[in-house]
């Protein structure tokens, strides 16, 4: 597989470069039964570098590991390098296997009913297979609604004369990951329909004389710092976990992050290098979990504790619960244990429940403490 | 004295010339400069050091006020794709700026949201571009020179942009005599460029060093640390060095960190207590009685690189600037806060256009005619022929209902302060005084803020509006002075008139906030008797239709004894209840700046 070396640092000005183009280089295998031996190696930078940060990064190993945990929320303060690692998460998830003829990269063995792609050609879809890196797609501020949820091609509307649906984002994003940065930043309508999406799992285009319906799983990534604004609670909910991320105070891990960023900057293949075989490490722990992940048992105590945590702190729905228990679970095999207990739990609580208190004028407090505090009177308890 | 701040302004604009050799040397490494200070012939000069130094072929461009996202990132280029007939895409001004400079003018005046467009391009090198069907990535790497012309207490760029920025200089009071001695410029830009890429690794005790400062400097954005390594690596190869010493730290500290700084070193504050104004850099050149760039093989006597990044940075800092540290006090000012920029609400036609969006979303908009036809500028040869077929005859532009475009418009809305004084002689006479200088002290603040303030004054039968919503200071210290007291305390009819005034200035799109000072002792009813019971169950009535409307309000007891009724009637406002037995003007002031900072997103 070629590979540009000098990336998009070294382009001129003016030479753009297809996005889609640019995921096929992350590394797709074309073929029958073919098996990736390992993706083409990430330029971002690598997720086993980042230093500190210790819970934006479990959560995102979290997800990597379940994603139907349902994506992260990173908050927090400016310069912590929450899309640094957000970005570097792709590097750590395992391929997966799309149908070459559809658009939406469904499973060539189980489509998704909602893909009409693959409704309509289901013989076709069944014998080829591609295999793609997990999409990492990313959501930028400036993006146009006909971007973001696909819209008649405008090249072959002028060139060929004839209607075409490009998908967009939301089609690209389906079985992978939809990043937002500063996504409390993003425009109102485009919120609108990222609440719809993301709760209804597939996209439902009516514009320019088009009728278009494709699925759209994704795990909603977002970062941002609090106070650029307020995020809206139904789009708060569609996060699984969310990251209270703060500046580290302590020296060493500051002088680390620092000089670690440093090295990246100015010789990146060398970092990237260096790096190699510790994200591959990391990267293969990742997989061992996700495969552990059916065989590692949430026992009836655990669930129990799980609802008396979201009633004392007073969460709404089940939602809360059920990210604890996916979470905890994502815990144990990440760590190698079979069952999923208190300890796993205590440790997820903040994270899943933090974004869904609701605001107590009563109790300044904030949602972290608390979580804590109702995590260590029901657990001591 | 004077001679002093003429040695400072010198210094000041010796820095802004280092800082713009140093951009020039390699404008993206650094994200930018803040550039401080009104247009004139010092930002001028500026800029045009910054033009010299930098590599000839690099674009230097001008990003107005209010660009719109496709200026801005790029999207169809409307004439070229009617002309071709093929989908043809325009760069943005970002991606034009590669390689070289952007300037931001009045960066001030920025919303976040729209910063916000810039710095993912900042941080990412490169514009990715999700526009009008065109999904690409073009790279886009330039410094960004962020003009300022903020005054006073105003705020300042909006703080995600701050962040990515390296450099921040001050050209207010940079004199003609200054800008005379400017130095010369040093040749062989193009051997230090090359020096950068060659540069030796850093010591990692000079990089702790800068780490520590920042920590010291209360500095928590990592940006900061990153940026200043890179800007000791720069003037290391201006200076002609193949590796970084301390001196180059040092100033990278005193250019990148110390205009940072959120507080001092829990040492330093005594030793500032003590003599403030020998800069402790000279005490510690002394101490060691040889320059800080000989280097760090020696360094067991003299003072650490860790001591003298972090003097130097002490330094630059100036001494007012210092004494609001020292105290703990500094606002969320220039240095991270948003400042409080009134809520933004969103409008169908007025305020600042934000984005244009399909009409179906909104009613009655106005059409943004020039979207409209670019939306449906690439359907043409379909529809044409569509139309031809089915009706044998051709319209010249084919523009059809989804095609339509409105501006998205967001209204930059200010708050209005309305002061609800009881001027009856059972809230004493003083106390009036006491609210007349509160009023001042937050209409001086509110006027920097460009918010408005009004007031009611109620006594003896009758509420009187003695200010309407106004942002001057003039106004509003006369309508003050002239300010009566003694009498009942109409209690109902001070909430109706105050509750009036919020409402009118809620239906002008501003955000209000009632601020009652009272005692509460209700004693006049709407019409002019004396008598509590009627009087108190009136006051009620008018303060239940406080919180179904849904106002914001404060109401601060004034009395010595606290009393239950103004507490009963806060919370009939839904408002807060905030007991001032002893309040000064100061204390009162202070009260409402909380509700303000609380009551707003």
């Amino acid at each position: 597989m070629a590979l540009d070396d000098d990336g998009p640092f070294a382009r001129p000005a003016g030479v753009a470069q297809s996005i889609e183009e640019s995921e096929m280089r992350r590394g797709a295998v074309e073929g029958l039964d073919v098996i990736a031996t390992g993706t083409v190696p990430s330029r971002e930078f690598p997720f086993s570098a980042i230093a500190g940060q210790e819970e934006m990064k479990l959560a995102l190993m979290l997800v990597a590991i379940d994603p139907s945990i349902g994506g992260v929320l990173a908050l927090g303060d400016r310069g912590t390098g929450k899309s640094t690692a957000v970005r570097a998460l792709a590097a750590l998830l395992p391929p997966i296997r799309v149908a070459a003829s559809c658009p939406y990269n469904c499973d060539p063995e189980h489509p998704s009913g909602a893909c009409e792609v693959c409704s309509t050609h289901p013989s076709a879809t069944a014998r080829r297979a591609l295999i793609k890196p997990v999409p990492m797609v990313d959501l930028p501020l400036g993006a146009t609604e006909d971007r973001v949820v696909g819209a008649l091609d405008i090249e072959r509307a002028l060139v060929d004369g004839v209607k075409v649906f490009q998908p967009g984002l939301l089609a690209r994003a389906n079985r992978g990951f939809l990043y937002i940065d500063e996504v409390n930043l993003l425009e109102d309508h485009l919120v609108d329909l990222l609440i719809d999406v993301a709760a209804s799992g597939e996209n439902v285009v009516e514009r320019e004389g088009l009728s278009v319906r494709h699925p759209a799983r994704f795990v909603l990534v977002g970062s941002g710092n609090p106070e650029e604004g307020e995020l809206r609670p139904q789009l708060l909910d569609r996060f699984g976990l969310s990251a209270d991320v703060r500046t580290p105070l302590d020296i060493d891990t500051r002088v680390t992050i620092v000089e670690r960023r440093d090295a990246f900057e100015r010789h990146r293949e060398r970092f990237l290098e260096t790096w190699q075989p510790a994200e591959e490490a990391l990267r293969r722990t990742v997989i061992a979990a996700r495969e552990r992940l059916g065989s590692t048992d949430v026992p009836a105590t655990t669930l129990r504790r799980a609802a008396e945590l979201c009633v004392r702190v007073g969460t709404d729905g089940l939602r809360g619960e059920l990210t604890l228990m996916r979470a905890a679970r994502a815990l144990a095999s990440l760590e190698g244990d079979t069952v999923a207990g208190d300890a796993h739990l205590r440790r997820v609580a903040p994270a899943c429940l933090r974004h869904r208190l609701r605001r107590s004028p009563l109790d300044d407090a904030g949602s972290t403490v608390r979580i804590e505090r109702a995590v260590s009177e029901i657990f001591t308890a | 004295m004077t001679a002093h701040a003429g040695d400072e302004q010198q210094s000041a604009w010796n820095d802004a010339v280092l800082t713009a050799d140093l951009l020039a040397l390699d404008p993206h490494a650094f994200g930018g400069v803040i550039v401080h200070g009104m247009a004139g012939p010092a930002r001028d000069a500026w800029l045009a050091r910054v033009r010299i130094q930098l590599d000839h072929a690099a674009p230097m461009l001008r990003v107005p006020l209010h660009t719109s996202a496709d200026r801005l990132l790029g999207g169809i280029d409307l004439a070229a794709t009617l002309g071709t007939g093929r989908r043809v895409q325009e760069d943005g001004v970002l991606v034009r700026a590669h390689g070289g400079i952007a300037i931001l003018a009045m960066a001030e005046r920025w919303l976040p949201a729209a910063a916000a467009l810039i710095t993912s391009v900042i941080d990412a090198g490169e514009v990715v571009l999700e526009r009008d069907g065109f999904a690409v990535r073009t790279a886009a790497q330039f410094g960004l020179v962020a003009l300022d012309e903020s005054m006073g207490d105003e705020t300042g760029p909006p703080a995600i942009l701050v962040d990515r920025l390296a450099f921040r200089i001050d050209l207010d009071g940079v004199s003609a005599g200054d800008l005379a001695d400017t130095a010369p410029v040093a040749m062989g830009a193009a051997a230090a460029r090359a020096r950068v890429t060659a540069m030796a690794p850093v010591n990692s005790e000079i990089v702790r060093a800068l780490c520590h400062t920042a920590l010291e400097l209360g500095v928590g954005s990592l940006r900061a640390p990153v940026h200043a390594l890179a800007v000791a690596r720069a003037h290391a190869a201006l200076a002609g060095r193949t590796a970084v010493v301390a001196e180059d730290a040092a100033i990278a500290a005193r250019l990148v960190l110390a205009p940072r700084a959120t507080c001092l070193p829990a040492d330093s504050l005594e030793e500032q207590d003590a003599a403030p104004e020998p800069p402790p850099e000279q005490a510690a050149e002394n101490d060691s009685a040889r320059q800080p760039d000989d280097g760090l093989d020696d360094a067991q006597s003299g003072p650490t690189p860790e001591d003298i990044i972090l003097a130097a940075a002490l330094a630059a800092i100036p001494p007012g600037l210092l004494q609001t540290l020292a105290k703990g006090e500094r606002k969320a000012s220039r240095a991270g806060g948003e400042g409080r920029a009134g809520a933004h609400r969103k409008s169908v036609n007025r305020g600042r256009a934000t984005g244009v969006r399909l009409a179906s979303a909104a009613r009655g908009a106005r059409l943004n005619v020039l979207a409209t036809l670019r939306a449906a500028a690439p359907w043409q040869r379909l529809r044409r022929a569509a139309v031809a077929r089915h009706q044998g005859l051709r319209a010249r532009i084919e523009v059809r209902r989804e095609d339509f475009r409105v501006n998205h418009y967001k209204l930059r809305t200010g708050t209005t302060i309305i002061f609800a004084v009881d001027a009856s002689g059972s809230s004493a006479l003083h106390r009036l005084t006491e609210a007349k200088g509160a009023v001042e002290l937050l209409l001086a603040e509110c006027y920097a803020r460009r918010d408005s303030v009004a007031l009611v004054a109620f006594r003896g039968t009758a509420a009187e509006v003695r200010l309407p919503p106004s942002r001057s200071l003039v106004r509003a210290k006369r309508s003050l002075a002239g300010l009566p007291g003694g009498g009942g305390t109409p209690m109902a009819a001070g909430i109706d008139a105050a509750a009036e005034l919020a409402a009118t200035a809620r239906r002008k799109g501003d955000t209000p906030l009632m601020v009652f000072l009272t005692d509460g002792r209700a004693n006049v009813s709407r019409d002019g008797k004396a008598g509590r019971g009627e009087a108190e169950k009136q006051a009620l009535e008018a303060a239940r239709a406080i919180q179904l409307a849904g106002l914001a309000v404060v109401l601060l007891d004034t009395s010595p004894q606290p009393h239950p009724f103004a507490r009963r009637l806060a919370v009939e406002m839904g408002g807060r209840y905030v007991p001032l037995p002893v309040a000064g003007a100061e204390a009162i002031s202070a009260a409402v700046q909380r509700e303000l900072v609380s009551s707003q997103p």
